[in-house]
């Protein structure tokens, strides 16, 4: 009888391969490349660039003083990374039935390392996606505070990138490869973007529409941006640090374990 | 010759249907061993048990020696697939998909390239390695896929219908490249096939697999052979009735007669000689010949003849004017 061969649970070559793989797609198809930065720009552009030539002080929650396009774009590029996060975790599906991912489940790799690697390459790439985003928003005139806050800011991207390639990994695993999947998907991204208050301060909500938006993990992400990239959170940075940190943990333990899981069944 | 695929009493069900119905069945080191059935039969459900896919419902499989489900890791270590669909990226080049499936392998650099190396070779596909996969024809793109399935120098290949959708020069190309891998370097292939062809000219032995379950596993040439000597197709006038089944099964040079609706088909010993013999005592019988065929059996009266109903043939060739053939018969 020979010896059980185990697979070691973190495995860095085949994590570095995943995660180099995401890469090398993301910037060969320059057309989604595009694509995914043309809604956060026209957003920025029609959106925001307009509203901020209103006087500020008509928002009630938004720092006197702060133009609107300010106040946006952390939102904006909150949306940039729950976007892509989201579908980096869900298309392990297509991936899965359809992709290179097929092939690596027959590998000898331990299924942990495997997702590790993928979904690291999918935030890096969202990240990417996000820093074009806070490029294009300083062109417009946004004034970003400082230097350590964009590097602070860089936490946050990485904790909400973790958060909805986690959730999008739930999705994908729990729901299958059913027929409306991305209608299920935008059913529910969708809502997380527009109650995040990536648009207007969480203050100028009613109050019921306000403790959803608590609920909604994006808006801890969004503030945590908007306090290290342009300052004017409307909670402290620390609360925003730690909610996201168990959530991201919680959702991205939770996908990865699931996806574990999908071992032969 | 030891035994690199052993199944026993394999059982797969999908909520209550069974897929995979109890079969039984090795496979020798060094063999191309076919799966020959109808979409449905339950080959690529046995393809994916035996790769660590899916799991069996009762019953157990080992590939080289290893259970497929305690010791997985070690089955696929020793093993390749090439999946019925393309599973390339297709975005990266031919070179990217085989190096990045040679690191999850855990291969070096220097292993990969040399690797790399040997299977372009091997495949015949120098100068197309740089190509974006979406920007190479069908048949390079599945060669690329065997390549991919064989970098980890595996025992066994499986190979999940791997001419599926390939015209016909293309797929007998890729046989030649089977066959090679199979003697060059001695791997077992296992493959799943639809297509009669495929099986008679490629596989040492078949398996004919319906309705999930196994039906005979013979070399092609024996498979063939048991069917009967020759075979004669015979369409009757004026009706088949019980009494002319008694009296052909009276001639001793007759093995076996089964009637597939309107028509006979007659399993004999000799040649061309029987025909006249046929038309001289159904006349004393005093029953009139519609039609009358004599031909050697082919793999496909085979599976005919073991589970009673024809494959389904796709491909434009001789088999396929049989089968017309055999279709106006019927009709």
């Amino acid at each position: 009888m020979p010896a059980l061969r185990a697979t070691k649970l973190i495995d860095p070559l085949p994590i570095y391969t995943m995660w180099l793989r995401q890469i090398k797609r993301f910037l060969r198809v320059k057309a989604r490349l595009a694509s995914s930065i043309l809604m956060p720009f026209l957003f920025l552009a029609f959106l925001g660039l307009p509203l901020s030539f209103m006087p500020a002080r008509e928002i009630p929650g938004m720092p006197a003083g702060m133009s609107f396009l300010d106040f946006l774009a952390p939102g904006i590029v909150g949306m940039t990374l729950l976007f892509a996060a989201t579908m980096s975790g869900a298309s392990v599906i297509w991936d899965k039935e359809f992709g290179f991912l097929k092939e690596v489940l027959v590998a000898p790799v331990n299924r942990f390392s495997i997702i590790l690697g993928r979904s690291l390459g999918g935030m890096t790439t969202a990240i990417i996606q996000a820093l074009i985003i806070i490029g294009i928003a300083v062109a417009m005139g946004v004034k970003l505070t400082g230097v350590s806050g964009f590097f602070l800011s860089i936490v946050f991207m990485i904790l909400t990138c973790a958060t909805f390639t986690g959730f999008g990994l739930i999705l994908a695993t729990r729901l299958g490869d059913t027929e409306g999947f991305m209608s299920i998907m935008n059913l529910i991204v969708m809502p997380i973007f527009f109650l995040s208050g990536a648009f207007f301060p969480l203050q100028t909500m009613p109050a019921g529409i306000r403790y959803i938006m608590y609920l909604d993990p994006l808006t801890y992400g969004v503030d945590g941006l908007r306090g290290t990239l342009v300052g004017g959170a409307a909670f402290p940075l620390w609360l925003d640090f730690v909610v996201l940190f168990v959530l991201s943990i919680i959702l991205a333990g939770l996908g990865a374990y699931f996806f574990s899981k999908m071992e032969a069944d | 010759m030891s035994e690199i695929v052993e199944i026993e009493n394999l059982t797969r069900e999908f909520d209550g249907l069974v897929a995979v119905d109890h079969i039984n069945l090795s496979i020798k080191e060094g063999e191309i061993f076919g799966f020959l059935g109808p979409n449905g039969a339950g080959k690529t459900t046995t393809t994916k048990v035996l790769c660590t896919l899916l799991n069996p419902t009762s019953g157990w499989a080992k590939v080289c020696g290893y259970d497929v489900v305690r010791d997985r890791n070690s089955v696929r270590e020793c093993m390749g697939i090439v999946f019925q669909d393309s599973c390339s990226d297709k975005f990266l080049t031919g070179r990217e998909n085989l190096d990045f499936h040679a690191r999850m392998y855990h291969m070096d650099r220097k292993t990969r390239e040399e690797r790399i190396t040997e299977v372009l070779d091997l495949l015949e596909l120098k100068g197309k390695e740089n190509i974006k996969i979406s920007d190479c024809s069908g048949g390079i793109q599945r060669r690329f896929e065997v390549a991919r399935g064989f970098m980890n120098h595996p025992k066994v290949l499986f190979l999940d219908e791997p001419t599926l959708g390939l015209d016909i020069q293309t797929r007998r190309n890729l046989w030649e490249y089977i066959r090679m891998l199979n003697q060059k370097e001695g791997t077992t292939i296992v493959l799943t096939t639809h297509y009669i062809e495929e099986a008679e000219r490629l596989c040492h032995r078949v398996a004919v697999i319906d309705h999930g379950k196994i039906a005979v596993v013979d070399s092609p040439n024996k498979l063939k052979k048991a069917v009967g000597v020759n075979l004669i197709s015979l369409q009757v006038a004026s009706g088949i009735s019980d009494g002319l089944l008694d009296l052909l099964n009276g001639l001793d040079w007759i093995k076996e007669v089964t009637m597939y609706n309107s028509s006979l088909e007659l399993s004999i010993e000799g040649g061309e000689e029987r025909v006249p013999q046929l038309v001289d005592f159904t006349d004393e019988c005093g029953m009139v010949i519609a039609s009358i065929d004599l031909h050697e059996p082919s793999l496909e009266d085979a599976f005919l003849h073991y589970t009673g109903r024809a494959i389904r043939e796709e491909e434009g060739s001789v088999k396929k004017l049989r089968k017309v053939r055999r279709a106006r018969r019927r009709s």
